[in-house]
């Protein structure tokens, strides 16, 4: 009786265990299958006009006449100044929130701080997109700023601070968590003020996991797209400055997609191909970088 | 906010002055109160500025929720509960009607049925990864998997659109109505062919939380004592009934909440979602039916939706924003066992 018995044991084992590994090989097929696609339609796009000139208009090629590529040098632009702008805000706030998270821990504030910090982390982009909306449009309701603003580059730089603010918070907290309190106590026993150990000591020790927070925020930024839809618009035309509707690769490969013009699809293959390598190499170096520096992942 | 003041207490400025020396005149000794006064001053002054970067995580979610009742305010008053109820959405309607019930299906539908594509499949990879593999396949497999993490939504939608979409369209969907078209779920309706639909865009949503399910559901395996996994298999037990009886089981809650975290995210996903699903504003019956779901329709709709619509959009989102919050402090409740899971994965 028994050796069957076992046979089909070991039989389900190995099966089960098997399907385990099909799984891990399945779960390779999208990845594979998005850089295939990026490559193969995107990669003509990209030329020296890719990066001067601005999308053509919608385009037919069954009308006979060869239809312009250009380019997408104002999204190009539009991204990196809404993820400037964001930065800028998001980053000293998220680094100093993080350093009161981590540092001022006894303090009352920190422990509803931190849980709504986690509770913002987990409410959808797009409802930030709609928040920061609705703070523009009240301002436009009260005659702060003008209507046409309340669409602009100013207001897809704050929705994408915001969602960026408790994510560098937290991060920037681990990562200051790592560093021994040890050397904390050695800087104050020193007679050096408490500031100064933070800022110079504690934070310095720590800086390799903040940037690394800090860079895969400005990563995920990068590659938002619904809360740009509702706060920065888009526009194929130039842009002068973030006071009016701002164009971004993300809401540029939206819009291309669902307009389905070959021309303009191509260049959005395209913005997706140079995103999506963006986003590997920040992510993958990110990722290098903390695990050499603490043997473990933190994000 | 009823902070004591920075820097007293613990602090290099509050030891004492040599004892036995009188608070004097004396220059060096002068030099040195200041130069103490000043930085306290300063520690004061960093913890101020500290307080409020970390009032600002506390402002916030306050804000938005404020902001979000007050814009949606002329929809709640005028709809009422009934918003809940409704199953027509439409600015053209004699009587203006919106109701929320085909998103908040949709939103549902959707999210349920990735959790039930993607749970398996990142569980099996979990599995694979924290149990089996040899070490040098374990990294490198593990972080590529985690790539997936980094790509982004519109990425996934429009890879959705002109790849899986055609896919469905002209193999999937014909083979599940000619063999499955018998039950409601898989019935090819009118109109439905276009290979955008609920089941699409689930597909996609299964693919986008792979990497958190099955990252945050490895650590837990991972946190499992190895006295779990000898004592299974020194009782002879195969090297699956070990990992069953042993891991599996001991990981269970960390498992479950990675699944719950996967769902929350499936349901805040927009742009992927918006480009696959069909954007069709009524209750799907069938898996091969467009359909819409709540963060779909506020993408596609915001940008021209004039005040009352406006007004219900932004109280789709505050419906939307209770959802994920509810899923999300469950998967935070069920994670937080394994210690630092519950920050540091979302």
């Amino acid at each position: 009786m028994r050796p069957p018995k076992r046979l089909r044991r070991r039989l389900k084992s190995a099966v089960l265990l098997g399907l385990c590994g099909i799984a891990v090989l399945l779960m390779l097929v999208p990845l594979a299958s998005i850089l295939y696609a990026c490559f193969v339609n995107g990669a003509g796009a990209i030329t020296p006009d890719f990066f001067l000139k601005n999308p053509p208009p919608p385009c037919n090629p069954a009308a006979g006449a060869p239809c312009p590529v250009g380019g997408v040098q104002d999204a190009i632009l539009g991204t990196l100044l809404l993820v400037g702008l964001a930065s800028l805000i998001a980053l000293p706030v998220g680094i100093l929130a993080g350093i009161y998270l981590s540092e001022f821990e006894d303090r009352p504030l920190a422990r509803p701080a931190r849980f709504l910090a986690d509770v913002m982390t987990g409410i959808p982009s797009i409802v930030i997109g709609v928040f920061v909306f609705g703070i523009f449009y009240s301002f436009a309701e009260a005659g702060w700023i003008s209507p046409f603003s309340v669409i602009s580059g100013y207001t897809g730089a704050v929705a994408l601070a915001v969602i960026m603010i408790p994510v560098v918070a937290r991060t920037c907290e681990e990562a200051l968590r790592l560093v021994p309190t040890s050397i904390r106590e050695a800087s104050l026993a020193l007679g050096i003020p408490r500031h100064r150990t933070i800022l110079r000591i504690v934070l310095s020790a720590a800086r390799g996991g903040v940037i690394t927070g800090s860079l895969l925020a400005v990563a995920r930024a990068g590659g938002e797209t619904a809360p740009l839809l509702l706060t920065a618009g888009f526009t194929t035309g130039s842009i002068f400055g973030l006071s009016g509707w701002t164009p971004s690769l993300p809401v540029m490969i939206y819009e291309f997609a669902s307009a389905n013009y070959p021309n303009t699809t191509q260049l959005a293959w395209g913005a997706a191909l140079v995103l999506v390598l963006m986003m590997l190499l920040i992510s993958v170096g990110a990722r290098l970088a903390l695990r050499n520096r603490f043997g473990g992942r933190v994000a | 906010m009823g902070e004591a003041p920075v820097g007293s207490g613990a602090g290099a400025d509050a030891r004492p002055g040599p004892p036995g020396v009188p608070p004097a005149t004396t220059s060096p000794l002068a030099r040195g109160a200041a130069r103490r006064l000043r930085a306290r001053a300063a520690d004061l002054a960093f913890g101020w500025v500290a307080l409020a970067a970390a009032g600002a995580l506390v402002v916030l979610p306050v804000l938005l929720v404020i902001v979000l009742a007050q814009n949606s305010w002329m929809s709640l008053v005028r709809f009422g509960p009934g918003f809940l109820f409704g199953r027509t959405w439409d600015p053209n309607l004699a009587p203006i009607t919106f109701g929320a019930v085909p998103f908040v299906a949709g939103t549902i539908e959707t999210s349920v049925i990735a959790l039930l594509i993607g749970v398996p499949l990142s569980l099996g990879a979990a599995v694979f990864l924290a149990e089996l593999a040899p070490d040098w396949l374990r990294a490198p497999v593990a972080s590529v998997v985690d790539l997936l993490a980094a790509v982004p939504s519109v990425v996934f939608g429009l890879w959705g659109l002109y790849v899986l979409v055609p896919f469905m369209r002209t193999s999937v969907d014909p083979f599940l109505v000619k063999y499955f078209g018998w039950s409601p779920i898989f019935a090819g309706h009118a109109g439905s062919q276009s290979g955008q639909s609920i089941l699409t865009a689930s597909i996609i949503l299964a693919v986008m939380i792979l990497p958190t399910i099955s990252s945050v559901s490895r650590e837990a395996l991972r946190a499992t004592p190895d006295s779990q996994r000898e004592a299974a298999l020194s009782l002879g037990a195969t090297r699956w009934e070990a990992t069953r009886l042993g891991p599996l089981a001991y990981a269970r809650s960390g498992i479950f909440g990675a699944a719950v975290l996967g769902l929350g995210r499936a349901m805040g996903e927009t742009m992927a979602v918006t480009m696959t699903i069909g954007n069709s504003n009524r209750v799907a019956t069938s898996l091969l039916d467009p359909g819409q779901t709540l963060s779909s329709l506020i993408a596609i709709n915001f940008g021209n939706a004039l005040a009352l619509e406006l007004s219900a959009l932004v109280e789709l989102g505050l419906i939307l924003m209770a959802l994920s919050l509810l899923v999300n402090v469950v998967a935070r409740l069920m994670l937080r066992s394994i210690t630092r899971l519950g920050g540091s994965t979302a």
